[in-house]
């Protein structure tokens, strides 16, 4: 019943996509036709409805157990809790592909709504756009990765979500944080392509398109943070990041939308780098299909694995058609999108935003590289290799420092020729950062570290110097207080004042990098109750272990006393009187899993992490084996981020209502 | 004339990052091997890094807990390594499952693995149904 429902809508979908696509392609050359304008919205209403019932009725079999439904029964079964039934929709290939189709739905209706009776001229090519995306995306599931597919045998039971997934609660929302973030890059997508299509406009789009943009890149910014605080909470290994292929597949669209964010704006500011732009702008969405497809599709498991299914060659064709069309779209209109001047001056900021560019694209072009270098080499020699870190780390270490140069001279620096003021305040900057470095030399850092806080720092004062600068400028133009200027500095120019937020968020990050990557200390022993071990100024005691079963799994934790210093004497001494913390690392043993997943217990201050984890325990000798790790400056990742995101939005809320 | 200029520049940086890139990942590459494929590289194997996977067999794990010394033997129908792995077993690991390792094989024909990769794919196995 669901099953069919949830088809039927589909196929209404389908139509839906497929009608408004002939619609406005047909109506391409009548242009001002508010009759085909109106039909266009119609469909995009209709395409909405048909995946939203589909979304509804997936809900529903997942919810209520339809196990009869072939995605149902891999993805859940009777102990999965609600919220982790709900997130089902997105723990699997199938239901991805509906969730983005439903999304990109969202984003097409409200497009059409929202520029209702405005720009007639481009709207209808930028819907045109969107309903060929979401035409593939319904079609697809209509074909070979139909989430309503039937078992021939209803079993009485499902499978369930994988542990790992279902063991944290950022797992339900990482996932289509992510995926808001890729379909919303769809829309200045659409709106370039829409801009070539309609072959009347250069710059509109930029303007039409930067609130979108905005919003997709805060989303992708959330989940990819959301996914490394993900990795740390879960796997148990103390790490974040491990340039695992999903963790690349969602990074690489983050680099080039990045990329873009300041690209475009040079286009606004100074009509330049429009190709450039829409370059960037197909990279970026053929990125984002390659991410889904390649988290998606069996592919990264093996190459071979990823043939015997009808998905992947159909994923492929599409990239390589979106990619030829895009291509010689804008090849046929290079005359009339050609920028007449050039740059001023190299010491501009315009210049610093192309090499900021360059280096961008360089470090998405790396992982691409790392990323499908394995599936290349398996493919010709059937030999299977892998790409580890240390390649990954060998290039952003100096790529991510250049960036962060050219971060703070583009702040510096002016649009167009920078003068000598603009060398002073260089001046200024380099001057506190040799000092900075020269005190953070002094206090024992070195190497490849001491320039990354180098130019953490350089970054950091060139941010702050434009809040004190812009607010001391508008103290003495209005002589309001200090703090008020700088208040009203965020008002007047939100886009610039929080984008130089997210410049101080990136800092913090990468100081948390920096810092995580360089001190990080190891210490792994079996203890029995009551014994204790020294790890980094820490001693941990072992004070039981203690079975919570539970409905869905039973879980095993082993309470362990944090104390400071490396003291021995606590060792065996009852109660707990001056410890620290109690972390209570456990083992999860789920139902339907042969083996635990770990969840590990971590004590977080601004200085270090501590962070345990149960390896293995035996409840007969009372000994449990412990993993403790740690971390200096992790939580500045996470802080650093959530600025970044925080920024982002504020960068893209409206200023004024309308 | 200042438009060739510019190409050019973009062109010598375009190559330097390529070669930077390329170069890089063949120091990084990292072979994937079964224990067959190792024993038939003979002495060559010795010392360099790759990842080793097979089914862990039956009856072959021994694990020191007061030592951490981790020792097992991978197969693949055809030939056996045996491994040695300073750590507890990551909880993915059981005897009879397949399991990938990364080090490098000794003189001594015992492969010291640094780490036991565990796999969190997206894709998960059902328990076999008692």
């Amino acid at each position: 019943m669901m099953a069919m429902l949830g088809f039927l809508s589909l196929m209404l979908a389908v139509g839906c996509a497929a009608g408004g696509l002939v619609t406005l392609l047909a109506g391409h050359r009548l242009r001002h036709d508010p009759a085909r304008a109106a039909w266009g919205r119609a469909a995009a209403a209709g395409l909405f409805a048909g995946v939203t019932l589909a979304v509804v009725m997936m809900e529903a079999a997942l919810i209520g157990f339809d196990f009869s439904i072939r995605y149902v029964a891999a993805n859940v079964n009777r102990a999965t809790p609600l919220l982790f039934r709900v997130a089902g929709l997105w723990g699997a290939l199938e239901g991805s592909i509906l969730l983005w189709a439903w999304i990109l739905a969202a984003l097409t209706l409200l497009v059409a709504v929202k520029y209702r009776g405005r720009h007639p001229d481009l709207i209808p090519s930028v819907l045109t756009v969107l309903f060929g995306i979401a035409l593939f995306f319904v079609g697809v599931m209509v074909g070979p990765a139909n989430p309503f597919a039937r078992l021939p045998v209803v079993p009485p039971d499902g499978r369930g979500l994988n542990p790992l997934l279902q063991n944290h609660l950022l797992m339900a929302i990482h996932p289509p944080l992510l995926y808001v973030g890729y379909v919303g890059l769809s829309i200045p997508y659409a709106f370039a392509m829409g801009t070539l299509l309609s072959g009347q406009h250069r710059d509109e789009w930029m303007t039409l398109t930067r609130r979108w943009t905005l919003v997709a890149w805060t989303s992708l910014t959330a989940g990819l943070l959301l996914g490394a605080r993900w990795s740390y909470d879960v796997l148990g290994w103390g790490g974040y990041w491990a340039w695992d292929p999903v963790e690349n597949a969602a990074f690489m669209p983050w680099l080039v939308a990045t990329a873009f964010i300041h690209s475009s704006m040079v286009q606004e500011r100074r009509r330049l780098l429009r190709i450039w732009n829409v370059s960037l702008v197909i990279l970026a969405f053929l990125l984002t299909i390659f991410g889904t497809f390649l988290t998606r599709s069996g592919i990264l498991a093996s190459v071979h694995s990823f043939t015997q299914s009808l998905i992947g060659p159909v994923f492929v064709a599409f990239l390589g058609l979106v990619m030829v069309a895009s291509f010689l779209a804008l090849l046929a209109r290079l005359p009339q999108i050609r920028d007449e001047g050039g740059l001023d001056s190299p010491l501009s900021r315009e210049a610093m935003m192309l090499l900021n560019n360059v280096v961008l694209l360089t470090m998405a072009f790396t992982i691409f590289v790392g990323t499908i270098f394995p599936l290349i080499v398996e493919a010709a020699t059937g030999a299977k290799v892998t790409v580890g870190p240390p390649f990954f780390n060998r290039l952003f270490v100096p790529l991510g420092i250049v960036l962060l140069m050219v971060m703070g001279l583009g702040t510096a620096l002016r649009w167009g020729r920078s003068g000598a003021e603009e060398m002073r305040k260089l001046g200024w900057l380099i001057g506190i950062t040799l000092l900075t470095v020269t005190a953070l030399g002094f206090a024992g850092i070195r190497g490849a570290g001491l320039v990354a806080l180098g130019a953490v720092c350089f970054v950091t004062v060139a941010q702050v110097g434009e809040y004190v600068r812009g607010a001391l400028a508008r103290r003495a133009a209005t002589s309001e207080s200090f703090p008020v200027a700088l208040r009203s500095l965020f008002a007047l120019n939100r886009q610039r004042y929080y984008g130089y937020l997210t410049h101080l968020g990136l800092a913090i990050v990468i100081t948390g990098i920096v810092g995580s990557q360089s001190g990080r200390i190891e210490v792994q022993r079996q203890l029995l109750v009551g014994q204790a071990m020294q790890v980094g100024g820490y001693t941990l005691r072992l004070d039981g272990l203690v079975a919570l079963p539970g409905a869905d799994k039973l879980v095993v934790a082993a309470p362990v006393a944090v104390f400071s210093g490396n003291s021995t004497a606590l060792a065996g001494s009852p109660g707990s009187p001056g410890a620290l913390d109690i972390l209570r690392p456990s083992e999860n043993f789920y139902r339907q899993a042969r083996t635990p997943v770990p969840t590990p217990a971590v004590r977080s201050t601004w200085r270090q992490d501590l962070y345990v984890v149960l390896m293995a325990f035996d409840p007969a000798a009372q000994s449990a084996v412990l993993r403790a790790v740690v971390t200096p400056l992790v939580s500045w990742i996470w802080v650093g981020g959530t600025i970044m995101v925080i920024a982002g939005v504020l960068a893209g809320w409206p200023s004024h209502p309308t | 004339m200042k438009r060739i200029r510019l190409v050019l520049a973009a062109v010598i940086v375009a190559g330097a990052l390529i070669y930077l890139i390329v170069g890089g990942i063949r120091g990084a590459i990292v072979y994937y091997t079964t224990p067959s494929e190792l024993l038939a590289q003979g002495p060559s194997a010795i010392g360099r890094t790759m990842r080793l996977g097979g089914q862990v067999m039956p009856g072959s794990r021994r694990w020191n807990a007061g030592t951490l010394d981790l020792r097992f033997t991978l197969g693949d129908g055809n030939a056996t390594v045996p491994v040695i792995h300073h750590g507890a077993p990551p909880d993915l690991f059981t005897e009879g499952q397949g399991a990938v390792v990364e080090g490098t094989l000794g003189a001594d024909g015992i492969f010291t693995a640094r780490s036991i990769i565990v796999k969190h794919s997206e894709e998960y196995r059902p328990p076999p149904s008692p």
